[in-house]
């Protein structure tokens, strides 16, 4: 019972990074149809902007010239690290997405796994092979509850996460901004001409799904403070099955299938060998989608308009 | 014909276009089967004074691609390089598209008047002969031959899905990994043995099973194809891609698991088997194959299935049989190639088939060309070309790559060459009819 409780937890830590980083394909996915699998790789920006910040914030405080407390130290690596990879998201759907706004879907697809690959490579041609240790920024404390071991850093990050969600939840259902991105996802064709303008509502969605993916990529430094240029390889890839899996669109839906991932992936290797944790998790993927073939909340509906 | 008539319009043109027209206008006339010769000749000269020519002029050995890979080393061997390409390739194929033009186009005309297949025939006869004196020189050019040919087929199997269906299937690094481990498993089990204690076969059989080796391993691909096929029935577009992705990580981490089979250290010990003899065959086959495939009456239902799926069904169009066909035919293919491909690198890993193969097979696809067959093999080869040329810039090849690639997809949305039929008939014909061509050469009238 107690591991059991341990590991719902760890899973749901786990969870709230697929979620966060599944909100911004399903945003994208939403509005514009199409699948930015540049995001796995915009979440790992993300993290090694908030590296850079985090580091750069805590050795000026070290030296005295600023002095601030751990805690807004933390807050300003995420907002700071969350405003400048929305930058690098804009800057993608700039490049990567608008040329091909009226081209085929999957070749869009295509330019986003290569900007992908450009992102990792050039990653690793300018800082190196070696991998980064994140800051601790705040002092980790481990407290006991019965037995379960819960830390600071966990709650923090779950708690935070579950807020962002909410937060991204009331834009788009209490916004005008929001209500065009759901009007731009029910009709893209009809609503633009309403006045919707579509160039700004495609960045602000690329720029609000990177800035999510950051926040994750900052909460992740801070769990598991290792970094590397491919992190982003695989998150990117099972957020993507997580986004399609909530239903298209969905805020509510995402999350629920981000944490589903989480708990896969954590009890998977809890009770199975950890190699068998694809092969187990994406098994019931597959089942799940053989029932509800449209994901949790999504409608059946056809990709026709935009081909 | 259409050149000569170009040759009369008194359109001058001025500078680097009037050059360009003249250029193209000097290769119009040459048949695929000039080129041929051209070829040839360049790929015997280089086995007659390939070594000696680059000693020479101040290189260890023969260039292995076309000295690109050279000249990224070390750039103060560029000018040698040029000078062996020009030596070697540029200045023979010159002459014998400027000498054997002609008779090339009435040997051509000849050949179409025989049957087909003759003239198929002797046309793959030519460019085999040339690959064959091509790699002779330099195994390593072997290697990236017999790659390149693996990557064409995958290349060709995937575009029927992705390209004639309009499905995004991304489940071909799983049928390519059934394959691979498959074809390898009846060849190490029947003639190496090891941990299997399988009964050892004498080795001279081992050619005439490998074939069936590979359509096992296409057959069990296209078995686990039908995971994929059947949500097929219920769902389209994004949601298949999810389970084709769903697919490629089930197999993937399957054969990790596999301990008997090596798990994640891999599998290797292959037979010699894929020869570049048996590789051109098996590539041929599966280009003509799935040509035929692509223009029979069910290739003409997968388009309709990928334009309209309602409409099609409405005119008499079976679907689900057509997805299912198609779901299995591809996944047959891709299986064969990852036999091909266990047998030509003699070695497999469960890593091999993620999601970095996932991401060089779409690249492939689509930036040669979908719904095209042609397309396909430029594509594979393009790329297969330019990430073996890039080599030495290591870091950087990944960046080059990817911009290529984009720029393509920004400026040909659907790949370089797509939506363009294959026609066996109007590749294999002379450019000029020989009989318009005599009444050329006769003189002005006496």
């Amino acid at each position: 019972m107690d591991t059991f409780l341990q590991n719902v937890v760890n899973a749901l830590q786990w969870g709230s990074f697929y979620a966060l980083i599944a909100l911004g394909y399903s945003m994208v996915y939403g509005v514009l149809m199409l699948f930015n699998f540049a995001h796995g790789d915009i979440f790992m920006v993300g993290s090694y902007i908030g590296f850079f910040i985090a580091t750069g914030l805590i050795s000026l405080s070290a030296l005295g010239i600023i002095s601030l407390p751990g805690w807004a130290i933390l807050v300003l690596t995420i907002l700071l690290a969350m405003l400048l990879t929305s930058f690098v998201g804009v800057l993608v759907e700039r490049i990567g997405y608008r040329p091909l706004r009226d081209a085929p879907r999957a070749s869009a697809a295509i330019t986003g796994l290569m900007i992908g690959i450009i992102l990792e490579t050039g990653n690793l041609y300018l800082l190196g092979a070696s991998r980064r240790k994140f800051p601790e920024i705040i002092e980790t404390n481990i407290f006991k509850l019965g037995n379960v071991s819960l830390t600071n850093t966990k709650i923090f990050i779950v708690i935070i996460s579950l807020l962002i969600m909410i937060a991204l939840h009331q834009f788009i259902q209490h916004t005008k901004w929001g209500m065009a991105i759901r009007a731009m996802a029910y009709d893209f064709v009809v609503v633009p001409l309403m006045g919707v303008p579509v160039n700004a509502i495609a960045a602000l969605t690329f720029g609000l799904g990177s800035a999510l993916a950051a926040a994750a990529g900052v909460f992740y430094g801070m769990a598991y403070p290792v970094l590397d240029p491919y992190m982003g390889i695989e998150y990117g890839w099972k957020s993507f099955v997580a986004a399609i899996l909530g239903g298209r669109g969905s805020v509510i839906g995402t999350v629920i299938a981000g944490f589903l991932m989480g708990f896969l992936d954590i009890f998977v290797a809890t009770y199975f060998p950890s190699t068998m944790r694809n092969l187990i998790s994406f098994s019931i993927i597959l089942v799940i989608l053989t029932f509800r073939p449209h994901g949790f909340f999504g409608r059946a509906y056809s990709a026709q308009l935009r081909l | 014909m259409k050149s000569t008539i170009d040759n009369s319009s008194p359109t001058p043109r001025k500078g680097i276009r009037r050059y360009w027209s003249s250029f193209r206008q000097f290769f119009a006339q040459t048949p695929l089967l000039g080129w041929l010769f051209g070829l040839l000749l360049a790929s015997i000269l280089e086995n007659l004074i390939g070594y000696s020519l680059a000693r020479t002029i101040g290189l260890s050995k023969p260039p292995v691609l076309f000295g690109v890979d050279i000249a990224l080393k070390t750039p103060h061997l560029l000018p040698s390089s040029l000078l062996y390409d020009l030596v070697i390739y540029i200045i023979p194929i010159v002459l014998v598209v400027r000498f054997l033009t002609p008779l090339a186009n009435r040997l051509a005309a000849g050949l179409l008047r025989s049957p087909m297949w003759l003239s198929a025939l002797v046309h793959m006869a030519l460019l085999y002969a040339t690959l064959y004196l091509w790699t002779n020189v330099n195994d390593y050019r072997a290697l990236v031959s017999k790659l390149m040919m693996v990557s064409i087929i995958i290349t060709l199997s995937l575009n029927v899905v992705n390209g004639y269906m309009g499905e995004f299937s991304c489940s071909h690094p799983g049928f390519i990994a059934l394959g691979a481990y498959i074809a390898s498993l009846v060849t190490v089990g029947l003639f190496v043995g090891g941990d299997f204690g399988f009964i050892l076969l004498p080795k001279f059989l081992a050619p005439f099973v490998f074939p069936v080796a590979l359509i096992l391993g296409g057959a069990v691909a296209a078995l686990g194809a039908l995971l994929v096929a059947f949500p097929s029935f219920r769902t389209r577009g994004d949601y298949l891609a999810i389970i084709s992705l769903a697919f490629m990580f089930i197999v993937k981490s399957l054969f990790e698991n596999l301990e008997p089979l090596g798990g994640a250290r891999g599998f290797g010990n292959q037979p010699n088997l894929a020869t570049l003899p048996v590789v051109f065959i098996w590539t041929m086959l599966s280009i003509w194959i799935i040509n035929n495939f692509v223009q029979s009456t069910m290739g003409k239902a997968l388009n309709a299935v990928r334009d309209n799926e309602l409409a099609a069904d409405a005119m008499t169009v079976d679907t689900r049989k057509t997805k299912m066909v198609t779901f299995l035919f591809a996944a047959f293919w891709a299986g064969v190639a990852g036999g091909l491909f266990a047998h030509v690198i003699r070695y497999v890993n469960p890593g091999t088939f993620g999601l970095q193969k996932l991401a060089e097979v779409l690249a492939m696809v689509y930036f040669g060309g979908l719904n095209s067959v042609i397309g396909s093999i430029v594509g594979a080869v393009g790329y297969n070309l330019l990430s073996e040329m890039l080599r030495p810039l290591e870091l950087l090849k990944w960046i080059i790559i990817p911009l290529l690639l984009i720029l393509v997809m920004i400026f040909r949305p659907t790949g370089l060459i797509a939506f363009r039929e294959f026609d066996l008939r109007k590749i294999l014909q002379p450019k000029v009819s020989p009989k318009i061509e005599e009444v050329e050469n006769v003189p002005p009238a006496s």
